[in-house]
């Protein structure tokens, strides 16, 4: 199928920024379903609020655009209730890990089968720029005009704190990479989580003085680096790209199945 | 003998109706006083190849039961007071995407942590208000577990009949209380099952596209049709608007299709209101202790009546302004600060003619305590 034939055109055009890096995720995630074969009615993406929730009207699957920080918790219910879909949450930084931190932790925590894709641009887009618990320490946002004294989450070491059996972290720059991880993300069975670096050129990058989308994105190419990199050695402030975490355990749905099957034998 | 009676809780009559109405999801999370109802369903469900989960928090429980109710089951939660509060944001969610659920509150009391072992009726204006924003809502209850099982599978009817969610607003002396309940046969109180769309593969599906009758055929997430879900103003499509016209529409959609059906949704019970000169209103379990006295004041030929409401949203209006026109006096029973009586001395002509008949102090409020009010009332002292 043709990409186009993945979006709901009647919607379009979208409501980003120019220059955004959501497009670009949009793009490599309608690439990964293609490449996967995945029916489109077989797949339900649910999404918070935030400019990264969006992703989902956009999309021709069984759309679910729900309520700030809560888009995994109502992910769980449309998981648990029918297993043989395939979920995936876009969430924005701010709507997974501050509002949502919770709903995150555990859903990596019961390893469900679901795909959380963290668009990270390190800003609260849609409400004008304030600062994210990604945006990080010596940052400026709307909320942190004398510099941002909070220190930042690391996605994927929290995920993997958490729980996640699938732990992956890619940027806008390095879109084929994306597009492969998110693959492998939903083929895996158990929580997944792709951390995806995007620009905000309107806010974050305007602000932090990191130039337009292109200049933004060739920031990512030189501070990101493979893991396990020669460069990460000779720099470790480099921050590694690839996939983290790769493990087998319980996987929710199956594990719940196997309760179904105790409870009707009562034992 | 019939091996359908029970000696149980009013939790655990909540959970009978509820499996009876065909409750195939719950999601919860631990709270006294409707911890039971969590802890049964977790062994009844898998029984029946349903699925229960505990969730994170109160607010994570209401949000997995909309998106269980997308893919198609019958769903509910249950809480208590501060759990309540947390569900109000999914809660208004529900209201606004149009998502059949069932919400069950055992009160307790409050504000805050409150008491939490003790009873109260004093979440009955926040199961009215206590989502933002302007919205309709049904919320039932009952006295006894009987009724407790009847009205849960009524929730799960007019949840699945008007794609909304409904309230089952309980308290604790019903919730823990220990009663006899008969179960009924099946098919012996009708359930309502989902609407489904007869459109057909291929074509445009609308999925807030009501019928002519006003209903909203729906379609299972997984199914052919793909549509849009948002808690945002929406178009019949389901997607994001803010065009004046369609804000307008929804929004009076939203309370028309409970606010119309007012009389529809009124469930009562009457007890010697035909003559009642004094009428005592109440719900829950207060009701028990109202219905005594007006059982021992008739004995003595004394024309008292009651009124015992089992919807208290949408509020029934017409009902309590006719069953209250020959009343000299109308006593609001209930366990809270009066919020049932404002909404009474509102409905009926002649206001100063309703008082309250409370007690606040977690203590069930007894018939003694009624007659103490009774007496202050008609100045026979204390």
């Amino acid at each position: 199928m043709a990409v186009k034939d993945y979006i709901r055109e009647r919607f379009f055009p979208h409501m980003w920024c120019a220059g955004c890096g959501h497009g670009i995720v949009l793009n490599g995630l309608i690439r990964a379903v293609e490449k996967l074969g995945i029916d489109k009615s077989a797949i339900v993406m649910v999404s918070g609020i935030g400019c990264s929730s969006r992703i989902a009207g956009y999309l021709d699957f069984h759309t679910l655009h729900t309520l700030h920080g809560r888009a995994l918790a109502f992910a769980t219910g449309v998981k648990l209730s029918k297993p043989e879909l395939n979920v995936i949450v876009p969430m924005g930084d701010g709507d997974a890990l501050a509002i949502g931190g919770n709903h995150f932790i555990h859903a990596a925590r019961r390893n469900i089968n679901i795909t959380a894709i963290v668009m990270n641009n390190r800003i609260y887009g849609m409400t004008g720029g304030q600062c994210s618990p990604l945006s990080g320490y010596g940052t400026l946002a709307s909320t942190a005009p004398y510099t941002n004294v909070d220190q930042s989450f690391d996605v994927v070491q929290l995920a993997s704190a958490a729980g996640a059996t699938f732990v992956a972290r890619s940027t806008g720059f390095h879109v084929q990479q994306m597009t492969e991880i998110i693959q492998e993300a939903i083929l895996h069975n158990g929580f997944s989580v792709v951390e995806v670096m995007s620009q905000c050129p309107t806010y974050f990058g305007r602000r932090n003085r990191q130039g337009d989308a292109v200049d933004m994105l060739k920031y990512m190419q030189k501070i990101t680096t493979p893991i396990g990199s020669k460069a990460k050695e000779q720099n470790p402030e480099l921050i590694e790209r690839g996939v983290f975490v790769r493990k087998e355990l319980p996987e929710y749905c199956s594990a719940y199945d196997t309760v179904i099957r105790r409870a009707k034998e009562g034992k | 003998m019939s091996n359908n009676i029970r000696f149980v809780q009013g939790n655990e009559a909540c959970v009978e109706g509820a499996l009876y109405a065909g409750l195939e999801f719950f999601a919860g999370y631990p709270i006294t006083p409707s911890t039971e109802i969590a802890e049964q369903l977790s062994s009844r469900l898998p029984k029946i190849g349903g699925k229960f989960i505990q969730m994170e928090d109160e607010i994570a429980s209401m949000c997995a039961i909309i998106g269980a109710s997308l893919t198609g089951r019958k769903v509910m939660t249950a809480t208590s007071g501060p759990g309540f509060s947390l569900k109000q944001e999914a809660l208004g969610y529900a209201i606004m995407a149009e998502i059949p659920c069932v919400i069950v509150n055992v009160q307790r009391g409050g504000p805050s942590t409150g008491i939490p072992t003790h009873v109260h009726q004093g979440d009955v204006n926040q199961a009215r208000w206590g989502t933002h924003g302007d919205h309709a809502i049904v919320a039932l209850t009952a006295s006894n577990h009987q009724d407790v099982f009847a009205m849960t599978v009524e929730a799960f009817n007019i949840a699945e009949t008007y794609r909304t969610p409904v309230v089952l607003l309980f308290d604790e002396v019903v919730g823990h209380m220990r009663e006899r309940l008969v179960l009924p046969e099946p098919g012996e109180i009708p359930i309502v099952e989902r609407l489904r769309t007869s459109v057909k593969p291929g074509v445009n599906y609308h999925p807030y596209l009501p019928r002519e009758d006003g209903r909203l055929p729906m379609s299972d997430f997984g199914g052919v049709h793909r549509y849009n879900v948002t808690g945002l103003y929406h178009d019949m499509w389901g997607f994001p608007s803010d065009e004046p016209k369609i804000i307008n529409e929804l929004l009076h959609h939203l309370m028309d299709k409970i606010e119309h059906r007012t009389n529809q949704l009124a469930r009562f019970k009457e007890f010697y209101t035909e003559d009642a000169e004094c009428l005592l209103i109440s719900y829950g379990s207060s009701a028990r202790s109202a219905r005594e006295v007006v059982e021992k004041h008739r004995q003595r030929g004394e024309r008292f009546g009651l009124l015992e409401l089992l919807t208290l949203w949408p509020f029934p209006s017409d009902l309590i302004r006719q069953k209250a026109a020959g009343a000299r006096l109308v006593v609001v029973v209930e366990m809270n600060m009066g919020q049932m009586c404002q909404s009474v001395r509102l409905a009926v002509d002649r206001p100063e003619r309703v008082f309250l008949s409370n007690r606040v102090d977690g203590v069930f409020i007894s018939p003694s305590d009624i007659e103490k009010t009774l007496h202050l009332i008609q100045g026979k002292g204390v």
